[in-house]
């Protein structure tokens, strides 16, 4: 017999571990047992099937759903391109052609966002719902946020008073309070301050996300411009760059990367958060999820549903988060 | 320059206000407070539906800050022990651990909140057939009922609650909204607690542990002197802000029909209409909340801080 592993050495040695794995072998054995007899045999899943497509898309009306159908090819379409480039450039080192299309596909992802929006469109948006207006909501978010918080970070950090004051009180005002009310206060306020311009549902909720997350985004982004040396700002100003460039080519690139961890980390936040719209009545993946709990038909199935949607967002935070992390190590790979 | 700009914005800003409010027909000021509130709030401090709006948004403040008291005790404990055991030598539960804290945390936690108020609480048992443990916790579709100690002639005594009629008589209630939102607020904070705590353990260099042990200190020793002092010292900063999370997450309340700050105050919204003052109560008492705290765990903070010469 040969050596046992190190972990399974753990399981009985010392002898307090051999009680603590009786112990939570049990627990888990019970534990585990419930939950499988709930799933196989108590929980009623027929709940899902019908209710499937209200949970992708809402109330997207069945015959216009190649417009979703189209966007979701499309993606897919650019990220298989994508993938390819990257593969080719791997396995033959940088051709030349290489620098040309990844220029051509950071423009199409760039343009990727709008076109989507404006191809949906064609629908109103008070039909959108499902997990569709959560991936909208998120990406959306985590596309105005950034720049946003950027800004704000280097606001704060500003030669003018009013304006590292002004974004010191915008950053711990949102910080200090929760966001239903950040969400509360577009859907009810931006109406009365923008009486004219009528700003679609959707797109109020849209502002009460980027607006909070901005915040918390900045306070990240901030961490990470006191990290670098002053220095480097010398030396950059002493070979002649202009002040806007300093930022571009010297402090930023090194202030993003170091905390990356924390711009993605608040990404993850805002993609749970965004599921608070459900409380405005929107009808994202959560509210719809809410909405067919309240048909008498399907009563009783809540652990059910929201098992279910449970998982989604399982998957989309886990997938975004070992996103991050492969992101963190190409950009420490980059610098060694 | 920059200042006109500002300036010229704000003015702006303002004129369209008024023009917003007399859109809708209102008018600013807190005169509302002071007129009678009219609807009902299922639990708190002594409150009939014959009192002002500013009692009724009392209720609300005392109901944040009862749930946020006991959330900040459950998920400390809850976080310290998942943290502590997620560094445990013992292959099982240190991955137990690790499910824990890597399923709450990237689920969201008004999806957390529902389902344990609607899977979990609203499914248990009517009262007659309550689940009982040791003969004093019933737990019921209409809440929880803990045994009190109450003082009787000078000496504490513990009242149990009884079955009497249709309901169980003496003790504590918690009703089922407060119980889903305290579990689902101890569960999700208290997972990223044990992160917290973990890193900070991990944090604290190994040459220490040899070093205290090469003195002879047992391993008890060992945490309590040297290990604990300076694990709490990179604890407290990302701890405050745990904290200051389950207050500001207490807001979803609102979700589930508990009668909080938030969920009084939109009440109070609807009612009136008046949503410049009460958004601007809201967001007042949960920024001194904030600012509070801080400053408390601030103190402390420099009570644990490294003294150097």
């Amino acid at each position: 017999m040969g050596e046992r592993p190190a972990w399974w050495q753990t399981l009985y040695s010392p002898w307090y571990n051999a009680l603590l794995t009786l112990a939570a072998g049990a627990a888990v054995l019970a534990g585990g047992r419930a939950a499988i007899a709930w799933a196989v045999r108590w929980a009623r899943w027929d709940v899902l099937w019908p209710n499937l497509r209200l949970l992708l898309v809402g109330t997207y009306p069945p015959d216009q759903v190649w417009r979703v159908q189209a966007c979701v090819a499309g993606l897919a379409l650019l990220a298989a391109a994508t993938a390819a480039v990257r593969w080719l450039e791997a396995r033959r080192g940088r051709p030349p052609w290489a620098e040309r299309a990844r220029l051509a596909l950071g423009v199409a992802w760039v343009l990727s966002l709008p076109v989507v929006v404006g191809l949906l469109s064609g629908v109103r948006t008070s039909l959108w719902g499902g997990l569709l207006v959560t991936l909208l909501l998120a990406v959306g978010g985590i596309a105005l946020s950034f720049p946003l918080g950027v800004l704000l970070a280097l606001g704060r950090r500003s030669a003018w008073p009013v304006v590292r004051l002004l974004s010191t009180l915008y950053i711990e005002v949102v910080r200090g309070v929760p966001l239903v009310t950040v969400l509360f206060m577009a859907q009810i306020l931006l109406p009365i301050f923008l009486p004219e311009v009528r700003l679609d549902r959707l797109l109020r909720a849209l502002a009460g996300i980027t607006a909070f997350s901005a915040a918390y985004l900045a306070e990240a982004v901030r961490g990470g411009l006191q990290g670098v040396p002053l220095g480097q700002y010398e030396a950059a100003h002493a070979l002649g760059l202009s002040g806007a460039q300093v930022l571009r080519l010297v402090v930023l690139p090194q202030a993003l990367r170091a905390v990356l961890p924390a711009v993605a980390g608040q990404f993850i936040s805002l993609l749970k958060d965004t599921s608070l719209v459900a409380i405005m009545g929107i009808q994202d993946l959560l509210g719809v999820a809410r909405s067919v709990l309240a048909n008498p038909r399907w009563l009783g199935r809540q652990a059910e549903v929201y098992v279910f949607v449970g998982l989604v967002y399982w998957a989309l935070t886990y997938s975004l988060s070992a996103a991050s992390r492969r992101l963190e190590q190409r950009g420490a790979a980059g610098r060694g | 320059m920059l200042l006109a700009v500002l300036a010229l914005l704000a003015a702006a800003a303002y004129a369209n206000m008024q023009r917003g409010l007399r859109a809708l027909g209102l008018e600013l000021g807190f005169d509302f407070l002071r007129v009678e509130a009219g609807f009902d709030i299922a639990e708190g401090p002594a409150y009939s539906p014959g009192d002002t709006y500013a009692r009724a948004f009392w209720v609300g403040v005392v109901n944040t800050l009862r749930v946020t008291a006991v959330g900040l005790v459950g998920a400390t404990v809850v976080g310290v022990v998942v943290g502590v055991t997620r560094l445990s030598s013992n292959w099982l539960v240190r991955s137990l651990a690790a499910v824990y804290v890597e399923v709450v945390r990237n689920v969201p936690l008004l999806l957390q909140l529902l389902f344990w108020y609607g899977a979990v609480f609203l499914q248990l048992p009517p009262v007659r057939q309550s689940i009982t443990w040791l003969g004093v916790i019933h737990v019921t579709q209409r809440g929880i009922y803990l045994p009190r100690l109450v003082w009787q002639d000078g000496r504490p005594l513990w009242e149990v609650p009884v079955l009497q009629g249709f309901n169980f008589r003496g003790g504590v209630h918690l009703s089922p909204e407060f119980a889903a939102l305290v579990l689902g607020l101890v569960i999700y904070t208290g997972a990223f607690i044990a992160e917290v705590v973990r890193g900070a353990v991990q944090s604290v260099p190994r040459g220490q542990w040899e070093a205290a042990e090469a003195l002879g200190l047992g391993h008890l020793q060992t945490l309590r002197l040297v290990v604990v002092p300076q694990a709490l010292r990179i604890i407290v900063p990302p701890l405050t802000n745990q904290y200051l999370n389950l207050a500001k997450n207490s807001s979803l309340a609102v979700a589930i029909g508990f009668p909080d700050l938030f969920s009084v105050g939109h009440t109070i919204l609807n009612q009136t209409g008046q949503s410049i003052p009460v958004f601007v109560m809201i967001m007042a008492t949960y920024l001194s909340m904030s600012l509070v705290t801080s400053a408390l765990m601030n103190l402390y903070n420099r009570r644990v801080r490294l003294v150097e010469r």
